[in-house]
């Protein structure tokens, strides 16, 4: 049985880095992803991890050195925030058009300007087209686990993408957790070595990441677009394994308390704790709400999700980054484009929340709620709103 | 891949476009956008090799006599071969004419 412990959540995201024995690790440090890499870069240093970390002058520079390390057949992680992801931006495409199984946390923070370190989704949403599996974690736990699952998903012989595990900075990378830390011997029969395909060897020379000309450019898209949707099937498989295993099992889409609910929060992340507080209080008083929360992000969990929301009169999608002058949130936006042609469908109502580290409370929670109540009987003006913003 | 891309169905590349073949850019014949050819007069030229030297596709190759021809299946038309001939035995003509 494996041990529950006290522990940084940070921290317990290395710990499962280096039970999966990884390679490599090329990182920069960046709040408030830093805990991550400053651990892994111990347990290197400490020879309890058999790994190169290559301390990278940018996060342009460590992304670059995970394809290299990646496409040589290496295990590979990395982690960054914020400014760091949007400095990967330009490589972070060529890893799933090379197929390679790098596995990065993103410690979820708010973009500048203004200069903040705080939490919010801002960073990740601004990289939606990247071709990554994503998703995102609720607590300590989640983390541990995801980490785990996403080394096996990005290696397995029908996927070869790399995966994104996101979790919220700060309210998750600093907080310390009770988290149980599986042991190695476990760890093993879930992960096993990585074995693969095509490598950079000299005794079996190829060429990777060449020109697409225009006759073949559409050609290659597609084809990285359809392994990232049939990824999905070895997302489930995966976590379905994990389950067996280790008795936590994980779904793409969770819900809470839907049966019956005419109003369906829509969350991800960490918010999702506070927002299951917020239904219980709603439920105690009666009010017919429940919750919605993504796990897996990308690909799109349409059919999971469409299948939790049933039933439903209305859904109020809260997102924690903004689209500026665009249409609404970008979860909101995934969410319409979903269940446009799908008769009888919910109305859609967005709030954007907890931008730049503001707190999301358990009254926001239930203003929003309130307010999808209210805007059901009578359509708002507004496509969407922001809550707690400050009208002066 | 010998098969030419521009031919080839999504399902038919290999995992991540790699190219397992070393060499076989060759197969890929880059002069087919030339708008202009280079000419070479062999009564002007005194084999001194500068066009074969500047070429930047290495597409002035050494012919017989030591002369030097153009492979048109590379030479993309830039005219530097035409430039540095201190001869002036290399003319550029419209490709349509």
């Amino acid at each position: 049985m494996a041990k529950r412990v006290g522990m940084e959540v940070s921290i317990a995201a290395s710990e499962a880095v280096k039970l999966a024995d990884v390679d490599l690790i090329a990182a920069y440090p960046i709040t408030p992803q830093t805990h991550i890499v400053e651990h892994l870069s111990e347990v290197v240093a400490d020879g309890e991890l058999d790994a190169a970390f290559v301390p990278v002058e940018s996060e342009h520079s460590a992304m670059s050195c995970c394809i290299g390390s990646s496409a040589a057949g290496a295990r590979t992680f990395t982690a960054t925030s914020s400014q760091g992801l949007a400095l990967m931006h330009e490589i972070l495409f060529i890893a799933p058009a090379m197929r390679l199984p790098i596995v990065m946390v993103v410690a979820n923070r708010s973009l500048s300007g203004p200069i903040s370190i705080w939490n919010d989704h801002s960073d990740i949403m601004a990289e939606q087209d990247i071709a990554w599996i994503q998703t995102f974690a609720e607590n300590g736990q989640e983390v541990f686990d995801l980490v785990l699952h996403a080394f096996r998903v990005a290696e397995d012989s029908k996927v070869l993408l790399p995966v994104i595990v996101n979790m919220d900075g700060f309210t998750l990378s600093h907080v310390i957790e009770p988290i149980e830390i599986l042991d190695k011997t476990e760890v093993d029969k879930y992960l096993p070595p990585y074995k693969p395909k095509v490598r950079l060897d000299p005794r079996r020379p190829v060429s990777m990441g060449l020109v697409g000309i225009p006759e073949i450019y559409t050609e290659a898209k597609k084809a990285t677009n359809e392994v990232l949707i049939n990824s999905k099937k070895v997302v489930l498989k995966a976590w379905k394994e994990f389950g067996d295993l280790f008795g936590r099992y994980y779904n793409p889409v969770e819900s809470y308390k839907t049966e019956g609910a005419e109003v369906i929060l829509i969350t991800m992340g960490s918010i999702s704790e506070t927002a299951m507080t917020a239904i219980d209080k709603m439920r105690e008083k009666g009010l017919p709400v429940g919750l919605v929360r993504f796990r897996l992000w990308k690909p799109f969990p349409a059919p999971e999700f469409k299948k939790a929301i049933a039933g439903a009169q209305t859904l109020a999608v809260v997102d924690r980054a903004l689209s500026p002058g665009g249409a609404c949130g970008p979860v909101a936006e995934e969410i319409k484009a979903a269940l446009y042609a799908e008769r009888g469908r919910p109305r859609v109502f967005n709030f954007i929340a907890g931008l730049g580290g503001r707190d999301v409370t358990v009254e926001n929670f239930e203003e929003i709620v309130s307010k999808a109540f209210t805007y059901t009987k009578k359509r708002p003006k507004q496509l969407y709103e922001m809550i707690g913003v400050r009208e002066i | 891949m010998a098969k030419i891309d521009a031919v080839m169905g999504w399902k038919e590349l290999d995992l991540g476009c790699v190219i397992r073949q070393p060499g076989s850019s060759r197969a890929f014949k880059t002069g087919d956008w030339r708008s202009q050819r280079p000419v070479v007069d062999r009564d002007k030229c005194i084999k001194c090799g500068l066009c074969w030297v500047y070429c930047p596709d290495l597409a002035m190759v050494p012919a017989e006599e030591g002369y030097y021809k153009v492979n048109l299946d590379y030479c993309k038309g830039c005219g530097i071969c035409a430039k540095e001939c201190p001869k002036v035995a290399i003319t550029m003509v419209l490709e349509e004419d």
